[in-house]
């Protein structure tokens, strides 16, 4: 590892200046559990690294009924999962948040890095796909939002610019009688990337039993966590039963178009993507009936 | 935990000390943080090296220009191959296998070739290892890139490229010689054949016979603490190294070989190690640090990343096994035989002969034939672990045994039981068997609670499997015992301590002298400090140097009679000595305890020091076996271990918790190999998850608790007993675990690791009805 210049502005301004840093790499760096760790396995090399754990708007961290929830980007997955309005009005991000890495991880990782890792894994990512979150972000040319669905663009890869820093997620309030669910499937019972990770939401009808609208997001079987909007339409309209899950089910492999590695064969991902589907629908339709 | 004994010899002999589980003599140290490890070296002017590691499988080097790497700014020194000494005096050969310098020179430091990915072929010391990191980048190696080999598979073909040109095939029926040369040029280094009775007759004997074959790939022993050494380069030639090993006279010889110095020439230190499990039985650094310290004339610092274990020391080897026994109806075996195929990786010296000499060992066969083939391939060198090569045989006797009894409409233990070997009957290795204790744990397996409990619920099964152990021992270990004024002994060893042997040695000294295992000091010393002795493996310290303690020991009893005797004005003879206290056989009155004796010593003609070495046959056998339940997600493929029972015969458990924890880690082990773990690599040979991450060893919360059962069937060449236990547990767990896939699924798993992805397409291969 070469030298490096290591700054922690506490204003957005400084840390957007410092960010785009006249022709230097730069590179920011929240809990660090993927950057440290990439640092040090040479995947690239580096002039400065911006801390931006000291800037107060990405430290903030606010849950109501009404308003929804924001979570800045240097909130720890911790603070996440402990907070008990989140638990009770975002289940699934919940999920999420607390199956990364171990307590140490948890600890540390935001679910901002996650996203701005944009691997085709993160765990965070299908599960704030689902509940539409929007990405709040700065630069130099100012604030713009973007919908966490359009944000990654490849393995690595996303839509932030040079001297562009996220500042925040947000959650709209859910409404009555809906639910989210996050799944992740691993050979191990902790500590491993997800083969196969799908996000599910479905929002029902008054009486609890019709699907008005579904969402299903699928991680680690194409270069970015995508929907499966064939599933999706699919479940739109109809009886929450088994055999329609089973069928939304079916339909979600379409959208996934993994590769084979020392994670998981192809087969096995699509075949997974079946299942995992399966289990966060039914998990996320018990939710929405407050059955869980 | 519990334990069960035989009546009579050794281990049921009333103890004082062996049998308890004393606190251990290093425990403070270790919790504390103050104890040191390899990488814990500090001095003034220390430098630090880095290696450069091939990125080809296979290649000819045909130049390395290290030239910029020499000229940044705070590089000391720059080695490569050239720089040994015994690489400009002789041709690489394969004599010798483990301990032949000129090939651990080759794999140190590539010359002409390199055989594996990670393969070193250079290194720098710098001023500080990110200096020295930068510097592997400016130097420039011109490889040829030849074909990889990367399998068994490919190595054993017809026209496979040859990874040593010089290399001829062996031939051997005895696993200690190196047999002779056939003369042959081949990736196949070595067969080994072991051949009992009639085998043609016994298949034909047969009523049911079972004929499969098996894979199993290359597995890493995965320690905690990666290697690390120091070695500083004197300006009288002689040469300090600091290091995490196994062995550390193994190691001054090898730095002395290939830095062509007199053995004395070189000090080796031992440091705590943290894990090794056969793994850290050779070293990989310390001759280029040697070479760095030497050309710079400062002390260098090596210590690899994790990464680096896994691409540049040694894995165990990927198998292949073909196994084929018959039986007649009652059971009873008629005829077995075993086919296997070890890759060894870039060098010879794959532990085959293990698995030849121990697969089929538990029973008694009248007509057997194994043939074991060490094939070099494409791969890190492979290097012991945990009772090497056995697991791998295991794997498949014991499954196709399973078969069998379900063939036969047999009780899986009671065809074993059937056919289980007993003292005296002949091993497939022609040895006969001494008293060990294979009934016995055959029967304890049988009677336990988990045997017969009901498994409720769907997607279950259990699976059972025992396993053979053949342990090693018997190259030598040397103890000196130093009696203190206070009643306090050090005893004095070479032995590192990788399990709680320190304080194993400590409690035998105790239980001669009569004192508390807190009285005996065990301290693992230099090379320079202590007699000759071998290295820590093959489950031998508590047995080997345990002896040569006692031996020490005794002889201190002898020496502090005399004392008495001085001082009673008696013969040594009247003086005698129980339970700790000295007395007069004349004189009942005459008594001293051995800490009142311990404080006269100064006044009765000077201090109390013995010495005494052993080196006898080695620690012999042992069986071990499981019962496992497993759930299987018939959706995923996920396997879920519910209960886990291991039993070992251990002979006489010294320290019954440390021998618990011995089976539990044995067995965890051999899960994770079971299940998940594996050394991914890419077609051109590339290992695709060099990390704990991707390379998945089981965490606390994939495993039970796994309850150990301790068998104590006294081992007639100890005079307590012991047995060593650290490798015996890693054998049977391939395949119980399964086994016990087999009963939740109903497909029987001849690959291995049995990931999800394996298991549901045995399911759907196997049983294409059901999907
Ligand atoms: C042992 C271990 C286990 C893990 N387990 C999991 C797991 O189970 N599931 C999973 O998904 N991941 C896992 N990870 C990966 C990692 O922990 C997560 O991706 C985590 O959420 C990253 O968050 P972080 O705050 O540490 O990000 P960092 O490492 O600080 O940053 C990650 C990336 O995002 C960029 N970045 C961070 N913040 C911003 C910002 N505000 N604006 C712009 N760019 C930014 C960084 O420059 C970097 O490229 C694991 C990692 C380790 C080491």
């Amino acid at each position: 590892m070469q030298d490096f210049e290591y700054v922690a502005p506490t204003t957005l301004a400084e840390a957007i200046r410092l960010m785009n840093g006249n022709g230097l790499r730069t590179k920011a760096l929240a809990g660090g559990t993927d950057v440290l760790v990439q640092m040090r396995g040479r995947r690239f090399a580096i002039d400065r690294l911006v801390d931006v754990k000291n800037i107060p708007e990405l430290n903030e961290l606010s849950c109501t009924e009404s308003d929804g929830l924001t979570v800045g980007a240097a909130v720890p997955c911790c603070n996440i999962y402990e907070d008990v309005i989140i638990q009770r009005l975002y289940p699934g991000l919940v999920d999420a948040a607390s199956l990364i890495g171990g307590i140490q991880i948890q600890s540390r990782a935001t679910i901002g890095g996650n996203l701005c890792n944009s691997a085709p894994s993160g765990d965070t990512i299908p599960a704030l796909m689902v509940q539409d979150a929007t990405c709040e972000i700065a630069g130099p040319n100012g604030r713009r939002t973007v919908p966490v669905v359009l944000f990654c663009t490849g393995p690595g890869q996303n839509v932030l610019q040079r001297g562009e820093i996220l500042v925040a997620l947000r959650l709209a309030a859910p409404k009555a009688n809906y639910g989210s669910h996050f799944l992740r499937f691993i050979p191990r019972n902790e500590m491993d990337i997800a083969v196969v990770n799908v996000g599910a939401s479905v929002l029902l009808d008054h009486a609890k039993r019709r699907i008005v609208s579904a969402k299903i997001a699928l991680g680690s079987v194409a270069p970015t966590p995508v929907l499966a909007r064939k599933a999706m339409d699919f479940l739109a309209g109809k009886e929450a039963t088994e055999a329609t899950i089973e069928e939304a089910a079916e339909a979600a492999k379409s959208a996934a178009r993994p590769i084979d590695d020392m994670r998981g064969t192809i087969k096995h991902r699509v075949h997974l993507v079946g299942v995992l589907t399966k289990r966060a629908l039914q998990g996320a339709i018990l939710r929405a009936r407050g059955e869980e | 935990m519990t334990i069960t004994g035989e009546r009579g010899v050794g281990a049921s002999r009333s103890y004082k000390v062996v049998g308890t589980s004393p606190i251990r003599h290093d425990g403070v140290d270790k919790v504390t943080g103050r104890a040191r490890y390899g990488a814990d070296i500090n001095m003034a002017g220390l430098l630090h090296g880095k290696i450069l590691r091939s990125p080809h499988a296979h290649a000819r080097i045909r130049s390395i220009d290290t030239s910029k790497a020499e000229a940044l700014p705070g590089v000391r020194a720059v080695a490569t191959a050239k720089d040994f000494p015994i690489v400009q005096m002789q041709e690489l050969d394969f004599g010798g296998a483990q301990r032949n310098s000129r090939m651990m020179a080759d794999n140190d430091l590539a010359y002409r070739k390199v055989l594996y990915q990670g393969h070193a072929v250079a290194a720098v010391a710098a001023t500080s290892p990110h200096i020295a990191e930068e510097a592997l980048e400016l130097i420039k190696v011109d490889y040829e890139i030849l074909p990889t080999v990367l399998t068994w598979k490919d190595a054993m073909k017809e026209n496979a490229p040859l990874l040593h040109e010089s290399l001829t095939k062996r031939f051997t029926m005895d696993r200690s010689s190196q047999g002779k040369d056939t003369g042959v040029r081949s990736n196949v280094a070595s067969q080994i054949q072991f051949k009992l009775g009639d085998i043609e007759q016994g298949f034909r004997e047969a009523d049911v016979t079972v004929e499969r074959e098996f894979t199993t790939q290359t597995v890493h022993q995965g320690y905690i603490e990666p290697f690390a050494c120091t070695a500083s380069w004197g300006p009288d030639g002689r040469v300090t190294i600091w290091t995490s090993t196994q062995g550390i006279f193994g190691i001054r010889e090898t730095v002395a070989g290939i830095m062509d110095i007199a053995e004395s020439a070189v000090k080796v230190v031992p440091m705590e190690v943290g894990g090794a499990f056969g793994g850290k039985g050779i070293g990989y650094m310390e001759p280029v640090a040697a070479v760095l310290s030497k050309k710079s004339g400062h002390p260098v610092k090596m210590v690899m990343s994790r990464k680096e274990v896994f691409l540049g020391t040694g894995p165990t080897s990927a198998a292949f096994m073909r196994c084929k026994i018959g039986a007649d109806k009652s059971g009873k075996i008629t005829a077995a035989k075993l086919h296997l195929v070890y890759e060894a990786g870039a060098y010879p010296g794959s532990p085959v002969g293990g698995g030849a000499s121990t697969g089929l060992s538990a029973y008694k066969i009248d007509n057997v034939l194994i043939d074991g083939y060490d094939v070099v391939c494409n791969k890190q060198k492979t290097q012991a672990y945990r009772a090497p090569g056995h697991p791998q045989a295991a794997f498949a006797v014991e499954q196709v045994l399973d078969e069998l009894a379900e063939k036969l409409g047999m009780d899986p233990m009671d065809l074993r039981l059937k056919n289980v070997a007993r003292q005296g009957d002949r091993a497939p290795t022609g040895v006969p068997h001494a008293r060990v204790g294979f009934k016995e744990v055959m029967e304890a397996m049988k009677a336990h609670p988990h045997y017969s409990a009901p498994l409720e619920g769907i997607n279950r099964g259990r699976g059972i499997a025992v396993g053979y152990r053949l342990n090693g021992g018997g190259s030598g270990s040397s103890a000196t015992i130093n009696v203190n004024a206070d009643g306090t002994v050090n005893v004095i060893t070479g032995s590192m301590d990788l399990s709680g042997t320190r304080v194993s040695i400590a409690m035998q000294v105790a239980e001669v002298l009569g004192i508390a295992a807190e009285d005996v000091l065990p301290q693992v010393v230099d090379t320079d400090s202590v007699g000759w002795t071998g290295g820590s493996g093959g489950s031998r310290i508590t047995f080997d140097t345990g002896r040569a303690a006692i031996s020490g020991a005794e002889d201190v009893l002898r020496k502090m009679a005399q004392r008495a005797a001085l001082l009673w004005d008696v013969q040594a003879e009247d003086v005698q000595f129980k339970d700790g206290v000295f007395f007069c056989a004349k004189n009942p009155k005459d008594k001293l305890s051995f800490k009142e004796l311990a404080g006269k010593l100064m006044a009765t003609g000077g201090p109390v020091t013995c010495s005494a070495m052993d080196k006898q046959g080695g620690v012999g056998a042992q069986l071990a076996g499981n019962i496992v339940d497993v759930k299987v997600d018939p959706e995923t493929g996920k396997v879920d271990i519910l209960r886990y029972t291991a039993f070992l015969d251990v002979g006489k458990a010294v320290h019954p918790a440390y021998v618990e924890g011995q089976i539990q880690g044995g067995t965890l082990q051999g899960i994770g190999w079971a299940l998940n773990e594996e050394y991914f690599f890419t077609p051109a040979g590339a290992m695709a998850n060099s990390s704990f991450l991707d390379y998945r060893m089981p965490t606390t919360l994939d495993l039970p608790m796994i309850e150990a059962v301790i068998i104590e069937v006294a081992n007639p060449r100890h005079p307590f007993g012991v047995r060593g236990v650290g490798e015996g547990p890693i054998v049977p767990p391939l395949a119980a675990v399964a086994n016990a896939v087999y009963r939740a699924t109903g497909a029987r798993m001849y690959g291995l690791p049995m990931s999800p992805g394996a298991i549901l397409e045995a399911v759907e291969e196997q049983q294409p009805k059901k999907r």
